[in-house]
């Protein structure tokens, strides 16, 4: 195994764009599990980011707050202003896995690991999150929703590493996020989603019902139009266009699939006196 | 007293046998079998790894006899030939370095031509599935009082239920690990373990050692919940076998995802209740069946399932019961002994089945519950006069009123009629276990115990029980300190070392307190009548006395385990007194259904214990919380994915257990009625809070949705099936 | 730990207040250097996967899961292990019922000092969410929640 230590991000990208095939790794609570008894995870190249510092902070700008390539959701949990303007940044966060994750796991690596079941990403993909890209070739920048094509896959190029998230800063009227998972801490996702309701409209973001995060369009259009919903059969439908749950070792379609039109149902209830 | 060793725990200096400084080592590892059954035709070991770097240890290694003796000797060391479950040891390796002994393992390819596997319990097996006799039942056991089948036919009513439960993996914090070494001609072996003579006894005739070749000590052990009673044998055997073929040390610890798949669970059990009642809720007749799967060795089944069946009719009085009791022999990793034992899941089912009962008759289930407790002088299953003196009624009324449970459960109607989606419940659990070895178990064990005096004064408990958390260490200061009159200061526990102390038994079975507790009391007499010491006169005085008198030689005062009086078992019939003592609980269990998500949140719990005196309030209470949340999470949250007979889920990401977010304050509350052959009155307390647990949950989830679930775990996932997806 | 395969990296940090230097694989994690190569066994391992604590250390001052940290990340900065904790302070947790069979109890005492050291996460989480991080078998939890208020509230008083 061999691991490169850039101290700045010029460093990392152009030792990235030297040699595609490394694997960067930042705070290692993905790469890291069962490590002993992974061998074959031994033998591999890594680019190690824990020294690009630069990538750590996170700033507030006057219409987004921009996360750090390494930002963790530690970072955001102490960070007064989220819990004010955004929220559901910091229901997401909290519920991450636990402290000891929490002041280690960054939103970008959540956002590259790419797994279906991530966390940070529906919330950022509700706040309209976009995402920013470095290499050598020069700067893209991506809407987080239309950063994933299908399981694992996303518009990233191997030379090009996450250096921001923008978030927008707006006014929403309706903020929520749900996980559900085995248990109250330590969970991974069964069945999630984060809502959000603002003057650029309504955003529906799913997590682990599908082979990435991703919008609903269906049931965004079904709360756009302002459709009667009578019970949460009403919104299965709109699920059923958008989503496309598994059975896993977790838990099953009929059970994500149900548990989604039922949180969406009763929140909204909740929230919405005009809803259902 | 606070815990002895409890400055050493909570500031890491508690050694533990990964901990210990070791230097010119192997570390070992386990090949195992792909397959749930069939025979190994070929071990291929791949060409990337320079095998003569490593010891390599088979079946034909083994100097005695291929076997890993518990109550038989069914159970290969190392599969010689045949594996008859996944994960079954075949092979075992070790190297200097542990990624290289990792490594290694995915480089040795142990090739089965399969058979098919029974994995199925609850279903009569074909044919083709037979490996255990004539019908793969590994044991029988019945049960009968009066004339169930002429009761049935007279009850007005009969309910009917069939009750399951899965396996749960003990998940001890601190995996299985041991060390093992020779010390010239004695093979010391060193680990996490529950009983050092078991690991003796097993070690014997597989290694031709003995007693005198092997010293079996045990370390600080992380967690134990029987889960360490018999497996530690195995891993202990395996150890020896590499460091007497390398003539080196060896340390064989297990990764969690090994020990999660490969060791012992609790048996699965499916469970049927027939009762008849009359319309006030009287018990007329029982008739229950219990089976259990059995897993593809031996091991502890049979007393599981004794233990359940003696106990499967729950603490009621009823005439005529009838329990039958089989254990089926599948291809599933071996089941062991695992807190409760059996009783659990034979509570699960009566206790659940009395709220059905409850349900049908449209009668308050603590109505059903209380006309129907068995009361001093009335018989159990097995004809046992139970005469305890106990008030049973006290102790449900007791943990009604501290739950609140007529106010709950009034305020949870109101509420459930206004909420759109959380439903409240509260529900009981009335139960029961004994404590120690069932009928003539103490006395098979024979139990023996030394206290010694030094000749500085201070006195040291000599016996086999091992502290893995529950409170041993500091309890038999305690009973000693009393005992003697010491300051507990001056009194130690040594280590349990087989070159060492005398055998006073295995840390199981709810004894050590009761059982073994009474033995230090007895020895600790003894002490002083070996001493000389006059009658309230200072103990230590006498000690050192003797000491100036007896130069160089030992002061043990000593106890030998002797049965209470009155005590008749019929082991061939099942009949009579199964135990001496029974300690008596109830639980009240409030839950919380949402059914968005048809998550189960338990509000509040709460734990009326009798155990008879209560020796060191803060350890019992300890035993009880500890006990409550493994019986939580049994019922609600784990679960072992199974496909071909391995567990799918062996890490614990994915096999559930509660974090502090997931329970409540568990409110623990203790009513004496001391047993007289107790240590100070002491009764059995650390399997007790488990057995009602499950149950107590599950009648709050009934009482919140109007359903019955019959089930366990009841994930999310079966409780939306069960509740059909409506809302009520 | 190193197999041969790997260029060891020399790294510099501080250990429980000490300057330390010492040559680490690049595929060695944080838990098997304190553990096996620098003697410090008091950190255990339960899971090898984050989920149980029991590896829990202070990196920089906050807890984490040591089992999920390369070694050689912690070069130029803070680490901190359960023996770096003042024994004095263990009175209310063992008065308590903190640990029991104490496999899990340093990775416990370790997030429940920090919660103690920084009361002010409490204006927005519970103990019992603090503390998620960290599994025990033995306990119920009862004993180390009430271990930890008895430590918050000694805090407050002195």
């Amino acid at each position: 195994m061999s691991v490169l230590l850039p101290g700045s991000l010029a460093e990392a990208l152009g030792s990235l764009a030297a040699d595609p095939d490394l694997v960067p790794m930042a705070g290692g609570t993905d790469l890291l599990v069962h490590w002993p008894q992974r061998t074959e995870l031994h033998e591999r190249s890594y680019l190690d980011l824990s020294g690009v510092e630069e990538l750590r902070p996170h700033r507030w700008e006057a219409d987004e707050l921009v996360l750090g390539g390494l930002t963790t959701y530690w970072d955001i949990i102490e960070d007064r202003r989220a819990w004010n303007e955004l929220p559901l940044l910091i229901d997401a966060a909290r519920q991450v896995g636990s402290v000891q994750i929490q002041t280690r796991g960054s939103w970008a690596g959540n956002i590259v690991n790419a797994s279906p079941a991530a966390d940070g990403v529906p919330v950022l993909m509700a706040y309209d999150a976009v995402v920013v890209l470095d290499s050598t070739r020069g700067r893209s920048e991506v809407p987080l929703s239309g950063f994933y094509s299908g399981y694992k896959e996303m518009r990233r190029s191997p030379d090009e590493l996450v250096t921001e998230i923008r978030v927008p800063r707006r006014a929403y009227d309706v903020q929520i996020f749900e996980k559900v998972g085995s248990r109250r801490a330590q969970a991974i996702t069964k069945v999630g989603v984060a809502v959000t309701r603002s003057d650029a409209g309504w955003r529906v973001v799913a997590n682990s019902v599908a082979p990435f995060v991703c919008r609903c369009p269906a049931v965004e259009r079904i709360l756009e139009e302002g459709a009667a919903v009578g019970g949460p059969d009403d919104l299965l439908p709109g699920i059923r266009e958008d989503v496309s749950p598994i059975d896993d070792i977790r838990s099953t379609a009929e059970y994500r699939e149900n548990v989604l039109a039922r949180l969406l149902y009763y929140d909204l209830l909740d929230l919405c006196p005009s809803f259902g | 007293m606070l815990r002895r060793e409890g400055l050493s725990k909570l500031t890491g200096q508690e050694r533990y046998v990964d901990d210990l400084p070791l230097e010119d080592f192997l570390w070992g590892a386990t090949v195992r079998s792909p397959a749930p059954r069939g025979r190994i035709s070929n071990i291929v070991f791949g060409d990337g790894v320079d095998w003569s770097e490593f010891v390599i240890v088979d079946h034909t290694d083994i100097p005695g006899r291929n076997a890993v003796y518990l109550m038989e000797y069914d159970q290969p060391a190392l599969a010689p030939g045949y594996v008859r479950h996944v994960h079954e040891p075949v092979l075992l390796l070790a190297h200097p370095s542990r990624e290289v002994a990792r490594r290694a393992l995915r480089e040795v390819q142990v090739i089965v031509d399969v058979d098919p596997p029974a994995l199925d319990f609850r279903s009569l097996p074909s044919p083709d599935l037979i490996q255990y006799g004539e019908d793969n039942v590994l044991k029988r056991l019945s049960i009968q009082k009066g004339d169930v089948e002429r009761a049935l036919a007279e009850s007005p009513i009969v309910v009917e239920g069939v009750y399951e439960t899965g396996a749960q993996e003990h998940v001890y914090l601190e995996t299985q690990g041991m060390l093992a070494y020779l010390d010239d001609d004695v093979l010391v072996i060193k680990g996490s373990m529950q009983c050092p003579y078991y690991v003796v006894k097993a070690l014997k005739p597989a290694l031709n050692r003995s007693e005198e070749e092997i010293r079996v000590i045990q370390t600080p052990t992380g967690g134990g919940f029987g889960g360490k009673e018999e497996f530690p044998s195995m891993v202990a055997l395996h150890a020896g076998l590499l460091a007497l073929k390398s003539r080196v040390p060896v340390k064989l610890i297990y990764d969690r995802t090994e020990d999660m798949v490969a060791t012992t669970k609790r048996h699965p059990s499916q469970i049927r209740h027939r009762t008849g009642v009359d319309e006030n809720g009287h018990l007329i007749a029982q008739e229950i069946e219990v089976v259990m799967d059995g897993g593809a060795y031996v091991t502890l089944t049979p007393v599981v399932l004794s233990r359940a069946i003696i106990h499967a009719a729950g603490l009621y009085h009823c005439d005529n019961v009838r329990i039958l009791g089989r254990a089926m022999f599948t291809n599933s990793v071996p089941y062991g002994a695992f807190r409760g034992f059996g009783n659990p899941q034979a509570h699960f089912a009566v206790e659940r089945h009395m709220d059905v009962i409850a349900d049908r008759l449209r009668m308050d289930p603590v109505e059903l519950r209380r006309i129907n407790m068995i009361r001093d002088g009335q018989t159990t299953a097995t004809g046992q006069v139970i005469g305890d003196g106990v008030d049973r009624l006290q102790i449900v009324d007791r943990a009604l009123a501290l739950s609140n449970y007529e106010r709950r459960r009034r305020e949870h109607w109101l509420r459930n009629s206004e909420h759109r989606y959380l439903r409240r419940g509260i529900g009981m659990s009335a139960f029961y276990h004994g404590a120690g070895f069932t009928g003539s178990g103490e006395v098979m064990l024979d139990s023996r115990l030394h206290v010694e005096g030094h000749p500085d004064g201070k006195v040291q408990v000599l016996c086999a029980s091992t502290e893995m958390g529950q409170g041993q260490i500091t309890i038999f200061i305690q009973l000693a300190a009393d005992r003697l009159g010491y300051d507990p200061a001056e009194i130690s526990i040594a280590e349990p070392d087989t070159h060492r102390v005398p055998d006073s038994g295995p840390t199981v079975g709810s004894r050590t307190a009761m059982v073994v507790g009474r033995l230090v009391e007895r020895a600790c007499d003894d002490l002083c009548r070996q001493a000389g010491a006059a009658r309230g006169a200072p103990v230590k005085d006498a000690i050192i006395a003797w000491h100036s008198a007896h130069p160089g030689e030992r002061l043990l005062g000593k106890a030998r385990y002797e049965p209470p009086p009155g005590i008749e078992w019929d082991e061939e019939n099942y009949l009579g007194d199964a135990y001496g003592a029974f300690g008596w609980a109830a639980h009240v269990a409030e839950v919380e259904v949402d059914l968005r998500t048809y998550g189960v949140r338990v509000l509040d719990f709460v734990s009326v214990q009798d155990v008879g005196t209560v020796l060191n309030e803060t350890l019992a209470r300890g035993q009880v919380q500890g006990g409550v949340a493994q019986g939580i999470s049994w019922a609600l949250l784990e679960e072992c994915v199974w496909k071909d007979g391995a567990m799918q889920n062996g890490q614990l990401t994915n096999y559930i257990i509660p974090t502090s977010g997931d329970l409540p304050p568990i409110r623990v509350e203790f009513v004496e009625f001391p047993y007289e052959h107790g240590a100070q009155g002491a009764k059995g307390v650390g399997e007790l809070p488990l057995v009602g647990a499950a149950p107590a949950v599950l009648n709050a989830v009934a009482a919140a949705t109007g359903r019955q679930p019959t089930e366990i775990p009841l994930t999310p996932e079966r409780l939306m099936a069960l509740l059909g997806n409506g809302d009520r | 730990m190193s197999d041969g395969r790997s260029d060891p990296l020399r790294i510099s940090f501080t250990l429980n207040g000490e300057p330390t230097t010492v040559e680490v694989s690049p595929s060695e994690r944080l838990l098997d250097l304190l553990r096996y190569r620098l003697g410090l066994t008091g950190t255990k391992e339960g899971c090898a996967e984050g989920e149980c604590g029991a590896c829990t250390v202070y990196l920089d001052g906050l807890p984490v899961d040591s089992c999920l940290v390369p070694a050689y990340q912690v070069r130029g900065r803070l680490v901190e292990t359960i023996e770096s904790l003042d024994p004095k302070g263990m009175a209310h947790y063992h008065a308590r019922g903190t640990t029991q069979c104490g496999a899990c109890t340093p990775g416990v005492v370790m997030t429940a000092e920090w919660i103690v050291r920084h009361p002010d996460r409490l204006e927005t989480h519970t103990v019992r969410e603090l503390m998620a991080g960290n599994l025990c078998r033995c306990t119920g939890y009862d004993g180390i929640i009430e271990g930890v208020e008895g430590a918050l509230g000694d805090r407050e008083a002195g």
